[in-house]
């Protein structure tokens, strides 16, 4: 059922789409928000990197798309620290506006194919060869460092800074950290993530497209929800490798529906049931029990409620 | 070192929830000064804290700290100095963080030369495990595991060395030993002694506890209805009693002592 090619696709997708899961580790589970920016930090992260791989500058492309999508995850923070705009508005403002900025950067046209053009993936190619699997060691290779980089990052006195600001903000503002400083660089780390997501996908796929983004924050919840809840249980690193192992997973389950003949058009209300059941799963639990035990005390016949 | 001239604030102004928080606070704080507090529910207490510590801007009136003019820093900047612990154990420590990554937080009030990207070091870490071997509750052999693995005893004591790991020029405590079951909350206050003695901290604390607002510290402060009502310290506090200290408060006061609390603990 799954050939060796659509074992490496799904591999390589993984690897991709676990930034923007590792990018939603961050803003979701280390600083609690909700960062609705993510859809739009990584479209504007394929626009940046296909703008960039068209002009001949392919390895520029995806620094260019990091400091964009920071740029986006600075916008956002700063509405909800300095502007008090409530954090999940603050990210969906964000995305509105990055609609047009995403058009803009490619030149206002809704997609830039570059199937001529020369990309990371063809300038490896060119080095080990056609055999070689050049994409998956490219796209794992990315993803590796960035991973390594983030675990490290979060060991550091700016990263606890930030891991206390998502779990007790009281104690952080009484440690003499400004939270609305420790958000920003949260955000903007965690958004850059989201963008370099965009930009190695755009060249592995040789197109940006402006849709490419839509339900993208669901993707990478799903992803993540996945991950944490096989592998997550433990320190901080092992979370963040969840985060990778989730997506990997994530696309494989997508590769199986898609050869079992799931409509592709099908996959994000998947993707969107996933989330939901996931998060809704304790509090559908505990409704469970209570009427569990309920049922069982009205059965004792003594009323009692 | 504490300077507070007519600090007042109004909540809600104008509406029908207008609540007077503070009226023409002054008090005044020698360095090593270990004041208690008390006072009815709503009297100004915990607001007094929120208004030295920056949670909001007082209406009028200014507040100095070892020289220095507060009033309109933010509170982030203000908790370099100023250390403060609450009632609830889960509000001073991250969950989620283990130990000595929570004491390393508290840490970096001293170290602001440090760069941002510098982790925890071996001296820092050495350091960590021989102040907890001091609060005697063997957490300095488990500075690995999560805060929230742990009591609520363990984690104010554990509060506690975190506000005072970088000597504060002032030190917050509001209820602290409150939430605590009587044998641990008399294993923190004596903590709190001994490190605010140790330390020559200045300390103001708050506490619904008769006999300890007479015996800890060197001034007892009552308040009520936003005002420091009496202060008493020196001859006069070394010889009051609890029947005394209620005396003086109904006669400054103009009405009794009401907080139930209070005069349930009288009777210990």
């Amino acid at each position: 059922m799954l050939t060796t090619a659509v074992v490496f696709n799904a591999l390589e997708l993984g690897f991709i789409y676990a930034l923007v899961a590792m990018a939603l580790f961050l803003s979701f589970r280390v600083l609690n928000v909700a960062d609705m920016t993510t859809d739009g930090a990584f479209v504007l992260g394929c626009a940046m990197s296909a703008t960039a791989a068209v002009a001949g500058h392919p390895i520029l492309g995806l620094p260019m798309a990091m400091l964009a999508g920071a740029a986006a995850g600075f916008i956002t923070a700063a509405l909800q620290t300095r502007f008090g705009v409530p954090s999940i508005l603050a990210g969906i403002i964000t995305n509105t506006g990055l609609y047009t900025v995403n058009l803009a950067v490619m030149g206002f046209s809704s997609n830039v194919p570059m199937l001529k053009t020369t990309t990371i993936f063809t300038m490896l190619r060119d080095v080990m060869g056609e055999k070689a699997p050049y994409k998956l060691v490219l796209c794992a290779g990315v993803t590796t460092v960035v991973c390594a980089l983030l675990i490290l990052f979060l060991g550091t006195r700016l990263g606890l800074s930030i891991r206390a600001t998502g779990d007790n903000p009281d104690m952080v503002r009484a440690s003499s950290i400004n939270t609305a400083f420790t958000i920003t660089v949260g955000l903007c780390v965690s958004n850059s993530m989201t963008a370099l997501s965009g930009a190695v996908l755009a060249q592995y796929q040789k197109s940006a497209d402006i849709n490419l983004g839509t339900g993208m924050v669901v993707i990478g919840l799903a992803s993540l929800i996945i991950g944490e809840s096989l592998f997550g249980r433990g320190g901080l690193w092992r979370k963040a490798v969840a985060a990778v192992i989730g997506s990997v997973i994530y696309r494989f389950i997508i590769a199986i529906a898609l050869r079992a003949n799931v409509p592709s058009e099908c996959l994000k209300l998947i993707s969107a049931c996933i989330v939901a059941l996931a998060i809704a799963a304790p509090t559908i639990k505990a409704n469970y029990d209570f009427k569990r035990r309920r049922a069982s005390a009205m059965k004792g016949g003594k009323g009692h409620a | 070192m504490l300077d507070l001239k007519n600090v007042g604030k109004t909540f809600n102004p104008g509406t029908v929830n207008e609540k007077v928080a503070l009226q023409n606070v002054s008090l005044h704080l020698e360095a090593g000064d270990f004041a208690t507090i008390v006072g009815s529910n709503g009297a100004g207490k915990s607001t007094l804290f929120n208004a030295i510590a920056g949670s909001f801007l007082p209406d009028t009136g200014t507040i100095v700290l070892d020289g220095r003019d507060i009033t309109l820093l933010p509170d982030f900047k203000r908790s370099k100095t100023i250390g403060r612990m609450f009632q609830d154990p889960l509000k001073g420590t991250a969950p989620n963080m283990t130990i000595e990554e929570n004491l390393a937080l508290a840490f970096l009030r001293a170290s602001r030369q440090t760069s941002p990207f510098s982790r925890i070091s071996k001296a820092d870490r050495a350091l960590f495990a021989e102040r907890l071997a001091q609060l005697g509750l063997g957490l300095e052999n488990r500075m690995k595991q999560p805060v929230g693995l742990l009591s609520g005893g363990q984690r104010q004591a554990l509060t506690l060395l975190m506000a005072t790991l970088v000597t504060p020029k002032l030190l917050l405590l509001d209820e602290h030993t409150a939430a605590l079951d009587p044998a641990t909350a008399d294993k923190v206050l004596e903590l709190t002694r001994q490190i605010v003695s140790e330390n020559h901290i200045t300390c103001l604390m708050i506490t619904h506890n008769m006999h300890d607002a007479l015996t800890l510290g060197n001034r007892t402060l009552m308040m009520d209805s936003g005002r420091i009502v009496l202060d008493v310290g020196g001859e006069e506090r070394a010889h009051m009693t609890v029947d005394g200290l209620l005396d003086r408060f109904a006669q400054n006061a103009g009405h009794a002592l009401d907080n139930d609390r209070i005069l349930l603990s009288k009777q210990e």
